[in-house]
């Protein structure tokens, strides 16, 4: 099945996603990969409020190329970086903030409790990053460029944002787990 | 014989070299990518393919790198005995690696191992990585291969006992099913056997810069076979084709070691090569 989804996103845009469903995306998406995630997490700790709301918010897992010019910032190349470095601080951030999605590659270990019923997990198609520089109409603001630019915060307005296969719903299905689980399986038999 | 090339003749080079490196995938890793999105029958591994071969096109009609992540600045060089610059060749590609970095432009990767400062122009202590090889002649052929991290960060490396061969295989396997979709398949996987601990990476490094259409030695087929049967497919959602290509490099070895080591490469299997000086 495909969605076209507008930002921000509501609980029940996401409930009716099934893993395996193809998802576009219009709106408002940040990004955060592993300082970012650090510091929000850091932030919660000390009870500080963040420069931005994630509220219903998606959080693509990405460390962009841009280019400064003088009118302001260029996207060159923004594909999705590997999830699996945010798995351990994902759960914590879930709890805190009301963030309905997350795109990334190559899936998250560990998670599908933290998402359910409250946030999936959207595959973008990893180094496609010429692809989706395209869907992004434009760079809104950046926040934390002191951690350098791909681990920044930028706000982005993306239209009609994938093909984004779901990768794990907000039903507990994880079709990452169920591909390494069937792998382990052959690993099993060659063995 | 002098060379005859300027430093800044040279400097444009590398810094060309680069570009075409991060823009442009060689036509074999490029066919290899196409032959497995006909293969394909999983749909969502096709529609991933589909994303991939269309990106490729997107990068070379804008001229922009096709994928964010533009590596870890590596360079292989093969320096004739002959070929005589008259100028510090290191610093130039140094200089090059700056240069492309602001004009392509490049990610600023480098960071600092422990601060994780970023230098913010793609060199630093030990950046770029330039693997030097004495040959005869009056040549100096320099290859760019810009490395990304995802693909890089499932890599491995094991000292076997020598009677363990046979679980070379096995210990490939492991490590491509640990990998899952992170490293984003369809990979390449570079495999150095022998050697010392040191030379097995670095003969892992080298074997994903063989043409993915050369003939393959029967030990390599068997582990794509393998590795293809594990299902794990493009971006790791499933489907047929989970590498494109498995390169063997060996080394003799002390007789008590066995090093083995596994370099991943993702689908954007970069690199570019660019020759200096005449033949003899």
């Amino acid at each position: 099945m495909e969605h076209h989804l507008q930002t921000p996103l509501k609980i029940e845009d996401i409930k009716k996603l099934n893993a395996g469903d193809i998802v576009y995306i219009s709106g408002e998406i940040l990004t955060a990969r592993d300082e970012a995630h650090a510091r929000i997490l850091e932030m919660d700790k000390k009870k500080e409020e963040l420069p931005f709301s994630l509220e219903g918010g998606v959080i693509y897992h990405c460390g962009p190329l841009m280019q400064q010019t003088e009118i302001g910032w260029n996207v060159i190349s923004a594909g999705p970086t590997t999830s699996g470095r945010m798995s351990k601080m994902t759960p914590p951030l879930l709890k805190a903030h009301g963030v309905r999605a997350i795109i990334g590659k190559g899936g998250m270990k560990g998670v599908t409790d933290a998402l359910k019923d409250r946030c999936v997990y959207l595959a973008y198609t990893g180094g496609c990053a010429a692809l989706a520089a395209e869907l992004i109409r434009e760079v809104k603001t950046v926040y934390w460029l002191d951690l350098g630019m791909p681990e920044a915060v930028w706000v982005l307005r993306v239209e009609d944002f994938g093909p984004l296969i779901v990768g794990i719903d907000a039903k507990g299905k994880d079709i990452f787990a169920d591909v390494r689980e069937n792998a382990q399986k052959q690993l099993g038999k060659q063995e | 014989m002098s060379s005859k090339i300027s430093r800044e003749d040279f400097i444009r080079s590398i810094a060309d070299l680069l570009r075409k490196a991060e823009i442009e995938l060689p036509d074999d890793v490029v066919d290899a990518l196409r032959k497995a999105e006909a293969a394909e029958e999983n749909p969502v591994a096709k529609s991933q393919l589909q994303a991939i071969l269309k990106n490729i096109e997107i990068a070379k009609k804008h001229g922009v790198p096709m994928c964010q992540d533009t590596g870890i600045m590596i360079f292989f060089a093969e320096i004739g005995t002959g070929f005589q610059p008259g100028f510090d060749i290191e610093a130039a590609i140094r200089e090059a690696v700056i240069l492309a970095t602001a004009e392509i432009p490049l990610r600023p990767n480098a960071v600092d191992p422990l601060t994780r400062k970023n230098s913010g122009n793609n060199t630093g202590a030990g950046i770029p990585d330039i693997h030097w090889k004495l040959v005869p002649g009056n040549q100096l052929k320099i290859t760019a291969a810009p490395k990304g991290a995802g693909s890089e960060n499932m890599s491995s490396l094991r000292m076997f006992n020598p009677t363990e061969s046979g679980n070379i295989k096995n210990f490939v396997l492991e490590t491509i099913v640990n990998a899952g979709g992170m490293p984003c398949p369809p990979l390449t996987i570079g495999i150095g056997i022998g050697g010392s601990f040191d030379a097995a990476a670095r003969l892992a490094k080298e074997a994903l810069l063989e043409p993915l259409n050369a003939p393959m030695e029967e030990m390599e087929t068997e582990i794509l076979e393998a590795v293809n049967a594990l299902g794990i497919g493009c971006m790791g959602l499933g489907g047929s084709t989970t590498a494109l290509a498995v390169n063997v490099k060996t080394a003799h070895c002390h007789t008590a070691s066995l090093p083995v080591a596994v370099n991943i490469q993702c689908w954007a299997n970069r690199h570019a090569s660019v020759v200096f000086g005449e033949e003899e």
